[in-house]
């Protein structure tokens, strides 16, 4: 069997990084200890909103083994910049998003509980912890709003001086005259009001930085717990202001969950830099998991009207929804772009509608900052359309499987009414493979056996979509983006043969160690362990745009573009020590070979040869082999998917139990089944986690942090949980190389829909708060 | 306040002054360098910080490290020395692990669960006793997968 076959794109290959996880070797940002080593404790606010009085920090230098406190007071005459939203959103009439001040330990008013207002940093962990109690300091407790329809509301309490009625934007796409006329002669219209509840994304891993200054070089090292290390050097350098970007390296080795949660740039992480030079030791950060709940970026909170119009014969013809999204305290990194272009641009789904309006306001509320989680904007949007057409179906006494397919969208490439270009698709395949695997037609029999049990059985559908893979650049710029979101791969091919893959993605469980080396196996036909996946580090790679939104595949194709790039030199270096015309090799299985006669070469050999060189014409080819290839995708990519789930409810307890869930979907081409599986997986309960389980709640009176741990908040355990049943049905994407849609956020895309749906039919009810715990559903029972 | 505490940790004596209040994920990760033992909660809630105390499976962020005085404390490293673990080779087999912060606790568990069910067990089981033990990646599938394979069966649902 070819290497190809065996290990290249397509096989279920073994994690290449398993051995180092299950033996205990792997090396994560709190693992590492350095010489001289600090400790940071952050000191936060117990109040969501409190004007800092007085802040007596001379108990705290006297408590042992403290090196030195900063505040707000430090971080203002340090210089440095504040922490910044990174996306230029624009309000309808064309103004900027507000962006209120956020420095990264604050001066004088604090807005959510658990913001950061000093930093102990001591000797040890307990000393700098221990000290951090006797940082004496003097709050005016102030009235708080957590809600985002309240802060919106006439009158509401104040929260920036910059953003008048807390109001971040008022965003809006698509067209809303064509909307009000096709609602104006429908024959049906159907409308809800949803919640998408919030939810903490909860990395097992948490949060992590350890900085060092190197006061010789000028040169900062940042070890830290990231998603996206090019691009938190980016914001520590152009917005920050830490100093130019190649004296700042961040590394991250590896990184236990990131969720989206690990993306954007926080206060620790700079204040751990900032420290490090004025203390002149390297200064370690850890987060409790206390601090995580409070201080990682929340996710979703979006109160929605959701309105669907149709003719006569249920053919959608058009879609209006209004949302008002919870933003929190501060704009996070992408802040403003996860509730718009994310969101509202999907809204139509899998179906055709002439015309689709959503409008969305932004709000500043006393709670943590919101930004990208799983799916980050779309498990919105299919909540929305999800939830619409399923209670249509039940209004109008259709099927939800034939309105759907009814509605579908079955040519490509497809042009929505929100202007995006559907590339590719088989809506009707995914739906009529779901159907058959929960065998549809067999439903009401369950659901009669389930009643003669005294149990309430529903089923509930969700076909979701998504825009993933980003870039596109060209197209992202006209969405504000602040830069090029290409991504970058390079192919050192040593002279071994040996091949080192340096690529900007970056894996924490996705398996990229793995997948991309699979890429290589299959274009250069070299034997997967003789290639090494690198990641995670700014030095090494020159650039890259992080792992998020499913846009691994983005880093496949630029790795599949400098395998190319190595090819075409190997071939030119081939072509000179055989002797034989470049036109006359072939290569293949990893060998170069004469088509007219028997020599050959392998990838091995060309690589020995690359760094002898001694008589290569070096006006013609130079010695070496290594390329480095960017990918910048047309389009955004299009993975779908149909999910049917059944419930079975006990209306003595409400307690709900997934009975069957199925899933169909398209990721167009597959690296590794068996990882994507594992995705799949590890997507669905995260989305069944919120509709069952997580639930975030602030106190509206105190805004405190209800849920600020792991006995309140349910993060899913293995109980909770089916198997899964997954199928794919694959569409090729056109708009990569390998054809690849990604498959990181399908699941927490998807699921949620499908179980609410299931929920709210088994219960015969319109809508039910997420999460539908049992005292929720048991209350729904008795109405 | 500290005491001298005398301990085996994988096969080896330690001997320590402790602090009394230090608990022993903390005494494994921060003074004897294992740091294959991860801490995931503040509440004992994850399990990621799960070792074997005198071969028992213990949550090492509930108990005090001056507690181990005389105990067999077997961490993630000393699971196994040359070949894998059976335990560690399912969850490889099974892709039980995605970004392996839980996995060192989840195998540790696994194998006291399996002490405990000699005689085999099925997947219902398996994810009841797997109730003390968080992961965020893997919806737990393949990590119940990965227990049914290891205790020799092929019951995977």
């Amino acid at each position: 069997m070819s290497e190809q076959l065996k290990t290249g794109f397509g096989a279920s290959v073994p994690r290449k990084e398993d051995r180092r996880f299950i033996t205990g070797q792997g090396r994560y940002t709190d693992d590492l200890k350095l010489p001289g080593q600090a400790y940071a404790y952050f000191v936060r606010s117990p109040y969501a909103h409190a004007r800092i009085l007085e802040i007596d920090l001379a108990a705290a230098l006297e408590a042992p083994g403290v090196i030195g406190i900063l505040t707000g007071e430090d971080y203002e005459a340090s210089g440095l910049g504040p922490l910044i939203n990174g996306w230029d959103t624009r309000s309808r009439d064309g103004t900027p998003a507000v962006m209120a001040h956020r420095a990264a330990l604050t001066k004088s008013e604090v807005k959510f509980a658990g913001e950061a207002v000093a930093v102990v940093i001591a000797e040890s962990r307990v000393a700098a912890r221990d000290a951090s109690e006797l940082v004496m300091i003097d709050y005016e407790d102030l009235p708080v709003v957590t809600s985002a329809i309240t802060a919106l509301e006439k009158g509401a309490l104040q929260l920036h001086d910059v953003a008048p009625g807390n109001l971040v934007f008022d965003w809006d796409t698509g067209d809303a005259d064509a909307v009000e006329s096709a609602f104006a002669t429908a024959a049906h219209t159907v409308s809800l009001d949803l919640n998408n509840s919030r939810l903490i994304p909860n990395a097992m891993e948490p949060r992590a930085a350890n900085a060092i200054y190197d006061p010789g070089t000028g040169e900062y090292t940042l070890h830290l717990t990231t998603q996206n290390p090019h691009g938190k050097r980016a914001l520590l350098s152009a917005a920050i202001g830490i100093a130019p970007d190649h004296k700042v390296r961040v590394l991250s080795g590896d990184v236990g969950g990131g969720f989206g949660s690990k993306a954007p740039l926080y206060p620790e992480e700079v204040v751990c830099l900032l420290a490090a030079k004025q203390l002149g030791r390297p200064v370690k950060w850890t987060a409790e998991r206390g601090e995580a709940f409070l201080t990682d970026a929340h996710a979703r909170d979006h109160a929605s009207t959701v309105e669907l119009a149709l003719d006569a014969d249920y053919q959608f013809q058009a879609l209006r929804i209004n949302t008002i999204a919870n933003l929190g305290a501060y704009l996070s990194t992408s802040g403003t772009l996860v509730p718009t272009i994310m969101y509202a641009l999907i809204a139509t789904g899998q179906y055709h509608f002439p015309a689709a309006y959503v409008r969305v306001k932004g709000a500043y509320t006393n709670t943590a900052p919101v930004d990208a989680y799983r799916g980050a904007g779309r498990p919105e949007a299919c909540y929305a359309i999800e939830r619409i057409v399923e209670n249509a179906a039940r209004q109008l006494n259709i099927d939800p499987a034939e309105l759907r397919r009814r509605n579908y969208v079955t040519e490509f490439p497809y042009r929505s009414a929100l202007d995006l270009e559907y590339d590719t698709g088989n809506f009707t395949g995914l739906l009529d493979k779901a159907l058959e695997m929960i065998d549809y037609t067999g439903f009401q029999t369950r659901r009669a056996e389930s009643e003669a049990r005294g149990m309430k059985r529903g089923i509930g559908f969700s076909a979701y979509i998504e825009i993933a893979g980003f870039g596109p650049s060209k197209l992202l710029s006209t969405m504000g983006a602040p830069g090029g979101i290409w991504e970058a791969a390079e192919i050192r091919v040593n002279g071994s043969g040996s091949v080192e893959v340096i690529t900007g993605c970056h894996s924490h469980g996705q398996g990229h160690e793995t997948t991309y080396a699979q890429v290589v196996c299959e274009e250069l036909g070299v034997p997967i362990e003789q290639v090494e996946v690198i990641h995670g580090d700014t030095h090494r790679g020159a650039a890259g745009n992080g792992t998020a939104g499913s846009r691994s595949s983005v880093g496949m194709s630029a790795v599949q573009g400098a395998c190319r790039k190595v090819i075409a030199k190997a071939t030119d270096i081939a072509s000179h020590v055989m002797e034989v015309p470049v036109e006359r090799l072939a290569f293949k299985n990893g060998q170069f070979i004469d088509t007219a006669g028997n020599a050959a070469m392998t990838m091995a050999e060309v690589a020995a040869a690359a760094y002898t060189g001694h008589d290569f014409p070096t006006d013609v080819i130079e010695p070496g082999l290594h390329e480095v290839s960017f990918f910048d995708p047309a389009n955004f990519t299009y993975p779908a998917g149909c999910y049917i789930c059944e419930v079975e409810i006990d209306p003595e307890t409400g307690v709900t139990r997934i009975v069957d869930f199925v899933a169909a979907d398209d990721f167009g081409r597959i690296a590794n089944p068996m990882i994507v599986h594992g995705q799949v997986h590890g997507g669905i309960t995260q989305g069944i986690g919120q509709a069952l389980h997580e639930h975030c709640a602030y106190d509206p009176e105190s805004g405190q942090l209800m849920t600020g741990s792991f006995m309140d908040y349910g993060l899913p355990r293995a109980d909770d949980l089916p198997p899964f049943r997954i199928e794919f049905v694959e569409t090729p994407c056109p708009g990569n190389p390998l054809g690849m849609k990604g498959c990181g956020e399908a699941g927490a895309i998807g699921a949620t829909p499908a179980v609410i749906n299931a929920v709210t039919d088994a219960l015969n009810i319109e809508d039910i708060e997420m999460p539908a715990t049992p005292a929720r559903v048991w209350q729904a029972l008795q109405r | 306040m500290r005491s001298t505490v005398n301990l085996h940790v994988n096969g080896e004596p330690v001997q320590a002054e402790i602090e009394h209040r230090q608990l022993l994920v903390d005494f494994l990760r921060d003074d004897l360098g294992l740091t294959g033992t991860h801490t995931g909660c503040d509440t004992s809630q994850c399990g990621a910080c799960v070792v074997h105390v005198d071969d028992v499976a213990v949550k090492s962020c509930s108990v005090l490290a001056v507690q181990m005085n005389d105990c067999n404390v077997t961490t993630i490293e000393g699971l196994a020395t040359d070949a894998l673990h059976p335990v560690q080779q399912a969850f490889t087999d099974e892709h039980g692990l995605q970004c392996g912060f839980c996995t060192p606790g989840m195998i540790m568990t696994t194998v006291d669960i399996l002490k405990r069910h000699p005689d085999g067990i099925d997947a219902a089981t398996a994810r009841k006793e797997l109730e003390g033990n968080l992961c965020r990646c893997t919806g737990y599938e393949n990590i119940v997968k990965a227990v049914m394979t290891a205790a020799g069966g092929h019951d995977h649902v």
